[in-house]
């Protein structure tokens, strides 16, 4: 809809469109973009995700103002903030429990992609995109969690960087490069911070992408059935983006509860204490969000073919996140939302019981039963993705499909009558 | 649901004026919120506690001779300390004030005539003048002498020619005893 009117502000605005389309852009691409009419909550989580990486942006670039990298230095001057530093204890609460914030949203939005099958066709670059975005995520969290340099930052450091010396033959060197020395060490943690403050855009890029391949299609919807004309959709703005700030309202008051009255009841009281290389403290534990794929790692506890159990746990790991890469082609069903996959509808939430069961495991130390259960848990989420995915999709019968979204949601008489706003 | 779409084109003047006072309070009410949002990180900017910690500097006097100048840092600055001899005290106190750029007698800038305290930072664009060590082109009232822009500043550090608009600042200072002082 190019800008009308003959006013002063609009021959501006038209003057410039015709030069860079800019405004025109925004109105395409938020006003007539025509969105699904049934988008539930859980479609709030991808703007919410957006908003908490700019969070995340701007609280670091303020924290980087004021934080040194350097190891001997690194751990004070993160209290210097906390105590000497205007509201430098706010701004660093704001980035250590955005971290967490961030991944629980995230987390949400790939599971309702998975339920509603938004990951399917047209959609497999969109989740693929998805899938880069948190793999990145992680990278960042981790280095950033190893910038305070306390215990659990440098032990943590150490225990990830030496996954890699599971590589046969070539392991060590890479360790060694990764590492810059032959411990975590002062060029370490140089590194990690300026790659912190690099991956950061990197997402934000992959994400510009994410949206361009959003927009080609459209939202996914409860449904998962495509939208035909405009009595299945309503335009973004104004319905949806006050949906969404109504859901970023919801969601700062429980990030505020976190960031005023739990502070640190996401982290580990182990990284008040300064990095010790010459000590392990007891018990290492990762950050909450990675608890799953540390379990995994730790599952594998015998050789298998004579490859030694190192090497597969942290195959697995790994394997466990790329997996999702080709979820798109191991689903053999055409219909997308579990709404109408009675079977698939329970296997998802055995999914879901099933990561909440890693992180258990993840949590806990490795000794007795905590050692089956984490490899019962191993076991069948692979089984899911490689076995029960691709079955359930031949042998499911699905639930009939409505006619249109118009129709499913307003009514079969109302469906060709309302879509006019 | 049909309700909910037959309300949405209607445009009662009743309606009209709600949805107005709606939108104008909420509006406010997050404008109001981002400024508050926003103002701790504008406010981390400023200086931290353990800068402010450093806001003052204690000077001992006695080692300066007469015709001695010394540097000494407050709050990461130069402070000039001039132990001036008569020769100097006189011709600052010999100015016509009313031919002055920035006018102030030299009684103003000291508390002890012998003793003139002043940052040593042009008021032009912030260099730091010459003058303080032996040898330094001085300018021609004897004063300071800044390389950057050609000020020049006379025995009271009063500028008297090149760009500089104002004297240089007296900073705020007390004799803790006949030959020390704290600065800031």
């Amino acid at each position: 809809m190019p800008v009308t009117g003959t006013g002063r502000t609009s021959r501006i605005i038209r003057w410039i469109d015709y030069r860079l389309p800019f405004v025109a852009m925004m109105e395409h691409e938020l006003h007539e973009y025509p969105t699904p009419r049934n988008l539930n909550y859980w479609w709030n989580f991808g703007s919410l995700a957006g908003i908490v990486l700019v969070i995340m942006i701007v609280s670091g670039i303020v924290l980087a103002m004021h934080y040194t990298p350097e190891s001997t230095m690194a751990f004070d001057s993160v209290e210097r903030i906390m105590r000497d530093v205007n509201y430098g204890w706010l701004l660093r609460y704001i980035h250590m429990n955005g971290a967490s914030m961030f991944f629980v949203i995230v987390y949400i939005h790939i599971f309702r992609g998975l339920y509603y099958g938004s990951y399917k066709y047209p959609r497999e670059l969109l989740w693929m995109l998805g899938v880069v975005i948190l793999l990145l995520m992680m990278a960042t969290a981790f280095m950033g969690y190893v910038l305070p340099w306390g215990q659990m930052s440098y032990w943590g450091a150490t225990v990830i960087t030496n996954l890699f010396s599971a590589i046969p033959i070539f392991g060590q060197k890479i360790v060694t490069l990764l590492w810059g020395g032959f411990t975590v060490a002062n060029p370490t943690l140089n590194r990690f911070f300026s790659l912190h403050y690099l991956l950061p855009f990197v997402i934000v890029a992959v994400v510009g992408l994410h949206l361009v391949a959003l927009h080609q299609h459209g939202s996914n919807n409860p449904l998962g059935i495509d939208h035909h004309g405009p009595q299945d959709s309503i335009p973004f703005h104004p319905y949806y983006t006050i949906k969404d700030l109504f859901g970023l309202t919801v969601f700062l008051l429980i990030f505020s509860v976190f960031v005023f009255f739990l502070p640190n009841a996401l982290g580990d009281p182990q990284n008040y204490i300064p990095a010790n290389p010459l000590q392990t403290p007891p018990d290492i534990v990762p950050e909450w969000y990675f608890l799953p794929f540390y379990a995994i790692l730790r599952s594998m506890t015998f050789n298998v073919l004579g490859i030694p159990s190192k090497l597969i746990g942290v195959t697995l790991m790994f394997s466990s996140l790329l997996l999702l890469f080709v979820l798109p082609w191991l689903d053999t069903s055409r219909v997308r939302s579990a709404t109408f996959r009675p079977i698939y509808k329970k296997i998802f939430w055995l999914l879901v019981i099933d990561v909440f069961a890693l992180g258990y495991v993840g949590a806990h130390p490795p000794a007795g039963s905590i050692v089956i259960v984490g490899q019962i848990a191993t076991f069948y989420y692979f089984f899911h993705f490689l076995i029960l995915i691709p079955l359930v999709g031949k042998i499911e019968r699905p639930r009939p499909l409505p006619t249109s979204i118009g129709a499913a949601v307003l009514g079969p008489s109302a469906a060709t009558a309302a879509g006019n706003d | 649901m049909s309700d909910v779409a037959q309300s949405q084109v209607s445009h009662g003047h009743d309606g009209e004026t709600r949805r107005d006072f709606l939108t104008l309070t909420a509006t406010a009410l997050g404008v109001v919120g981002a400024a508050c949002a926003i103002w701790p990180f504008i406010d981390s900017l400023n200086p931290a506690k353990d800068t402010l910690a450093l806001s003052t500097t204690d000077v001992d006097l006695s080692p300066v001779q007469v015709g001695q100048r010394l540097t000494v840092a407050w709050q990461g600055k130069p402070v000039f300390i001039d132990h001036r001899p008569e020769a100097e005290i006189k011709a600052a106190q010999d100015v016509d004030v009313a031919s002055l750029r920035d006018p102030q007698t030299d009684a103003q800038r000291v508390q002890k005539p012998e003793w003139l305290i002043v940052v040593g930072v042009c008021t032009h664009l912030g260099c730091i003048p010459l003058g303080q060590k032996q040898g330094d082109d001085r300018g021609p009232f004897g004063g300071w002498f800044c390389p950057c822009h050609g000020s020049v500043y006379d025995t009271s550090a009063r500028i008297r020619q090149g760009p500089a608009p104002a004297n240089l600042t007296v900073p705020p200072y007390k004799f803790t005893s006949d030959t020390a002082i704290t600065i800031g």
